[in-house]
């Protein structure tokens, strides 16, 4: 790689990290994992007069439970978040998503934190706490805030970050008994990202009615979002192969404008859309009856 | 004497594995040197422009520069970048090493930066203003063919780079006789050779003793050599290349490119060691290209499938320039377009077009690919026409094993082969007709499965002189050393390829020795004897050969020796665990190591015999070798997506005697996995601005380990009569006969879907439109879901 100078700051605290970056406003970048800057910087499409690594905050690297939901730090690698034991049994929707994300070295590396707050649309754990309706928490030198996963993707590659502010924690829910979750994605063939990635999350009530049920989408527009049309064509049913099906049918709703490139056109996207939703829903469903999936 | 074969046959580990595995090998980028400098080239941005100016005064005053050079500044200091093909009025395209008065494609080089390090050249890079006034770019081969359309080469009237025909037999009669005649255009898109290691180049030039060592990512350091030499108008003799470890080619460094003859000629201008690596952008940009031909096939076969004639049309996308061999690639397709099938009268026209893009050239099969590919689609195609089983078209136009060798009305003369045998084999070890009973079974539950089966033969050993734009012969001196150590020094110049295991177990066997006391030595022209270099599945088979031979004179030499001190018949002596020894009394003997003493100690040696061990041998094949075999691939298309799932993988290959199995399926496993690159994945795709769409690898997809399932590989060994070890070569083998069996089998799982032919690369989103857009003459097949969308990645439960 042989990008542009840039001055180079490897703050080993989050505050020491939050002042350089109020110091150096605009001009900084912050690095994590650096699968999404460092390509930039190659190309010399991003030439950052400053970047800051927060790279070796330890003190951002944990998965525990907490206050009744489950704190995973900013900067917990991909394999981390796969091979915990915590997630696994309490919140299987965050490692079911790892999983497909690029291979062991990008696992290895790639922070879940900074792969959200780069906000790509065609990024994995997008559709995953969204649909875990998950809280990210923000610091900045004034103080820290929490943002609802529903409110923090903005637009392409933009996150709900302000100036000033560092993604430090992301807190899922643990999920209840008769819950069953399941990531399903198509690839991007070159990239290894989603052309379209559908997380779903779904509660099962008495009598196999759907309890509560929440759907991401990643991959298909400039943005990743909740599926609300399909949520709503499911609650308080009586969960069926035919109802998900149906309900699939909703998964790109008006306001979302499909994204078309070399890999897939908006129609073909749309159209994978319903189907990697209803195959996400399905294996969400036969988790929730406790059949092996 | 006898030999005998305890390591030829024998999968031994390569002894190339612990210095590679371990990360102790040196690559050209690994290369230090004092004082040195470092290149960076400044690239088009544009697919076809006039340069109206350019500007370095900034880049020159940039910090750390040394130099900045434009085409002006070179003048005639560089030659031209050489192109050994021939071709009857062939238009020449001669690119010059940096661009002058016009670009013909992105990434071609105008000007050149050298600093004191890589960050300084790239930062100063940007610094140089050209200004360009773009013309229409000309992407399409075939409008680039249309009247009226913009001349890329303005001293031409058209794009026509060559057109070159091909007849044998009485293609009209074959055609009027015909029951049927079955025609299909299809494209063989074009392909970047990807090489884990992108090209680089080190030159250091020694003033005092008017010494210039280049060392160069390449296959061929002897050829690129006189290249440079010429190029740069200095004898040869202070030119010394050498080819380090280098990590793949695939035939991408079977050439001579500007970057290495402008880096050789900055260490002599500026009396500084220079270094240029390569970045993968530029590796996509400037580094050759492969395939890159449309075909229109038309077979006249009779109503019970035998084959009465071809015509084939081939339009060749060559670039905009001409590198080393690009005119004559697709000569080799046109020679190889039979196929393995008995086709008593052929023609074929190619029309070689000029574009703006990167040249195509030698990429993985160069040629045979394509022709592998168009026969073996045809063929399956005659098959779906006459509603016949497309093993059973395959088999009935096979000429007979008697028949060998077979001339082909292309003019090629197959050495050897039992194309049956290697059919049946696949069909045997796949399981073919349960596969089919399968297929059949799944359909009617809404599952498409797809068998695709593909017959090859290819063309090897690279080869007769007399056929080859510069020498086809091979290079090999064996030099014995007074402890009895055995170096062998070849021409060939492997890369990945494992000879320098295969010959060590040529020599052990000769010499009665174990493969660690033989070394062999490559890649360096100051060490080993002029020599070709490794391409086109020629190291085994011609610089094999020329081992085995000079083994042989010096087996004769120390049988002389030994036959001497023993007082016996030399014919009559062994070579055996490092002994020379009487075959009928093995008591009777002499070490290896003391033979080998006497001819440096010279004291007793038979009268007039000269002094010393070191034989070299130039071997000259009387014919190419003509590998063959069958392949079966079982596919299975989820009609929801498109995607097609490789199920299994059936490989049955014969290329003559193996030396080593191990380094044989390597290399079948790695054509295989390349050549399902190219059947599902790969695409080189150029816009209608002629920018390379596919730059980089995040769009460009290459297939990964999880796209393949275990392989499972057989042999049969048909021995070719062309040289002593009856070998034949296999380093192309897979990406020739494995594409067409992916892709039949695609076109197999989509026939209820009435698919008669899908170009390559069989992308999902095509699958799925072709299967929607599906109008059934009678019911609709079922499009059942097949999954829970586990796709691609099925294999990698956990």
């Amino acid at each position: 790689m042989i990008p542009a100078a840039f001055e180079y700051h490897a703050p080993k605290s989050l505050e020491e990290a939050l002042r350089l970056l109020s110091r150096h406003g605009n001009e900084a970048k912050i690095l994590a994992g650096g699968h999404s800057l460092l390509p930039l910087m190659k190309l010399r499409l991003a030439a950052p007069r400053c970047v800051i690594d927060i790279g070796r905050i330890q003190a951002l690297r944990y998965i525990r439970e907490e206050n009744g939901r489950i704190a995973i730090g900013a900067l917990t690698t991909h394999t981390e978040v796969l091979e915990s034991p915590l997630l696994r049994a309490k919140c299987p929707l965050l490692p079911q998503t790892a999983w497909e994300i690029g291979d062991v070295q990008v696992r290895n590396r790639g922070t879940v934190g900074w792969s959200l707050a780069h906000a790509d649309p065609a990024a994995d754990y997008p559709a995953a706490v969204l649909a875990l309706d998950a809280e990210l928490v923000a610091a900045s030198v004034h103080g820290t805030r929490t943002l609802r996963a529903m409110e923090f993707f903005v637009d392409m590659l933009t996150a709900a970050l302000l100036p000033g502010e560092i993604l430090t924690e992301v807190r899922v829910p643990i999920l209840p008994p008769r819950t069953g979750t399941a990531y399903r994605k198509l690839h991007q063939p070159a990239s290894g990202y989603a052309l379209v990635g559908a997380a779903a999350c779904l509660t099962l009530g008495p009598g196999g009615i759907v309890e509560r049920v929440a759907v991401g989408l990643t991959g298909v527009g400039p943005k990743a979002y909740r599926a609300v049309a399909v949520e709503k064509a499911l609650a308080g049913k009586k969960a069926s192969e035919k109802l998900l099906t149906g309900a699939a049918r909703h998964a790109v709703p008006e306001h979302v404008e499909p994204l078309s490139d070399l890999q897939a056109s908006a129609e073909y996207r749309t159209a994978m859309a319903v189907v990697f939703v209803r195959r996400a829903l399905e294996s969400a469903l036969a988790r929730a009856q406790g059949k092996p999936r | 004497m006898a030999t005998a074969t305890r390591y030829m046959g024998r999968p031994l580990k390569r002894k190339e594995d612990p210095r590679l595995i371990q990360g102790l090998s040196h690559y050209v980028d690994d290369l230090r040197l004092p004082d040195m400098h470092y290149v960076v080239f400044v690239r088009s941005p544009h697919a076809h422009a006039r340069i109206r100016s350019m500007d370095t005064s900034r880049a020159q005053t940039a910090p750390g520069v040394l130099a900045v050079l434009t085409g002006q500044d070179l003048g005639n200091a560089v030659g031209v970048i050489p192109c050994a093909a021939q071709l009857p009025e062939m238009k020449l395209a001669l690119r010059p090493p940096l661009a002058t008065e016009r670009v013909l494609f992105v990434g071609e080089p105008v000007a050149l930066v050298v600093a004191v390090d890589r960050y300084a050249a790239r930062d100063a890079a940007e610094l140089v203003e050209v200004e360009y006034e773009p013309l229409t770019p000309i992407v399409d081969p075939e409008k680039a063919l249309a009247r009226g359309a913009p001349v890329l080469h303005p001293q031409y009237s058209d794009n026509v780079a060559y057109r070159w025909e091909l007849e044998g037999g009485d293609v009209g009669a074959a055609f009027q006789k015909a029951d049927k005649v079955v025609r299909q255009k299809m494209v063989n898109q074009r392909l970047i050779p990807v090489a884990l290691e992108p090209r680089a180049v080190v030159a250091n030039y020694k003033p005092g003793e008017n010494k210039l060592t280049v060392w160069s990512t390449t296959q061929i350091p002897h050829l690129l050599r006189t290249q440079i030499a010429a190029a740069l108008g200095v004898p040869e003799y202070i030119v010394h290349v050498i080819a380090p470890e280098v990590g793949g080619g695939f035939g991408s460094k079977l050439n001579v490119y500007a970057e290495e003859v402008l880096v050789a000629h900055l260490a002599m201008r500026l009396g500084k060691p220079v270094k240029w690596t390569e970045s993968r952008r530029e590796n996509f940009q400037a580094t050759i290209h492969g395939r890159d031909q449309i075909a229109t096939m038309e077979l006249a076969v009779k109503r019970d499938g035998t084959l009465l004639g071809l015509r084939c049309h081939i339009l060749a996308d060559l670039g905009a320039y001409y590198q080393l061999l690009t005119p004559l690639i697709p000569t080799l397709t046109g020679l190889m377009i039979c196929g393995c099938y008995k086709i008593p009268a052929v023609r074929v026209e190619i029309t070689g077009a000029f574009t703006n893009k990167m040249a195509t050239d030698a990429y993985r099969g160069a040629g045979r690919p394509e022709a592998t590919y168009f026969i073996e689609r045809a063929i399956d195609m005659v098959a779906a026409e006459l509603k016949k089983d497309p093993a059973e078209i395959r088999r009935k136009n096979f000429p007979k094993p008697k028949e060998f060798p077979y001339a082909t009305p292309t003019g090629l003369i197959y050495d050897s082969a039992n194309y049956p045998k290697s059919l049946d084999m696949a069909l045997k070890k796949s399981g073919y007709r349960r596969l089919r009973a399968q297929q059949a079974k799944l359909r009617r539950q809404g599952r498409y499965l797809g068998i695709g089966l593909s017959t090859y033969v290819e063309i090897c050993a690279m080869g007769p002189s007399s056929a080859m734009p510069a020498g086809g012969w091979e290079s090999a001196t064996v030099r014995i050393e007074p402890t009895g150590k055995v170096n062998i020094l070849t021409g060939a110049s492997p890369h990945g390829q494992g000879q320098e295991t295969s010959f060590a177990q040529i020599a052990a066997d000769l010499l009665g020795l174990e493969p660690d006391d033989i070394h062999v030595v490559h890649g360096d022209t100051a060490i080993v004897p002029y020599g070709i270099g490794t391409f086109g599945s020629r190291a085994t088979a011609v610089g094999g050969t020329a081992v085995y031979t000079a083994l042989v004179k010096i087996r004769d030499k120390l049988a002389t020796i030994a036959g001497h001190i023993l007082q016996e018949d030399p014919q009559r002596l062994v070579f055996r665990d490092k002994k020379i020894f009487l075959k009928s009394n093995p008591a009777k003997s002499v070490a290896f190591a003391e033979a080998v003493g006497a001819a440096y100690i010279a004291k007793a040696l038979p009268a007039g015999m000269e002094p010393g061990l070191e034989a070299t041998h130039f071997f000259e094949p009387s014919n190419f070798t003509f590998p063959f075999g069958a392949h079966v691939a079982v596919v299975e298309v989820d009609p929801e997506t498109g995607e097609v799932h490789l199920q299994r993988y059936v490989a049955v290959d014969d290329c003559g005697n193996v030396i080593n199995p191990l380094l044989v399926d390597g290399q079948v496993h790695g054509g295989i996995v390349q050549a399902l690159g190219q059947a599902f994945l790969e695409e080189a795709v150029y816009d209608e601005n002629g920018q390379l769409i596919t730059g980089e690898l995040t769009d460009y997809a290459i297939p990964r380990a999880w796209d393949v399932p275990r392989l499972e590989t057989a042999r049969t060994v048909t021995p070719s009569p062309v040289n002593p070890l009856g070998v034949k070569g296999v380093g192309e083998a897979g990406t020739i006969g494995a594409t067409p069996a992916l892709v039949n089998a695609v076109v197999d799982a989509l026939a209820p879907f009435g698919v008669r032919h899908l170009d390559m690369p069989t992308k999902r989103e095509r699958i799925w439109q072709l299967i929607r857009k599906f109008k059934p003459t009678g019911s609709r097949p079922a499009t059942k879901r097949v999954g829970d969308g586990r796709g691609r990645r099925g294999r990698r439960k956990r």
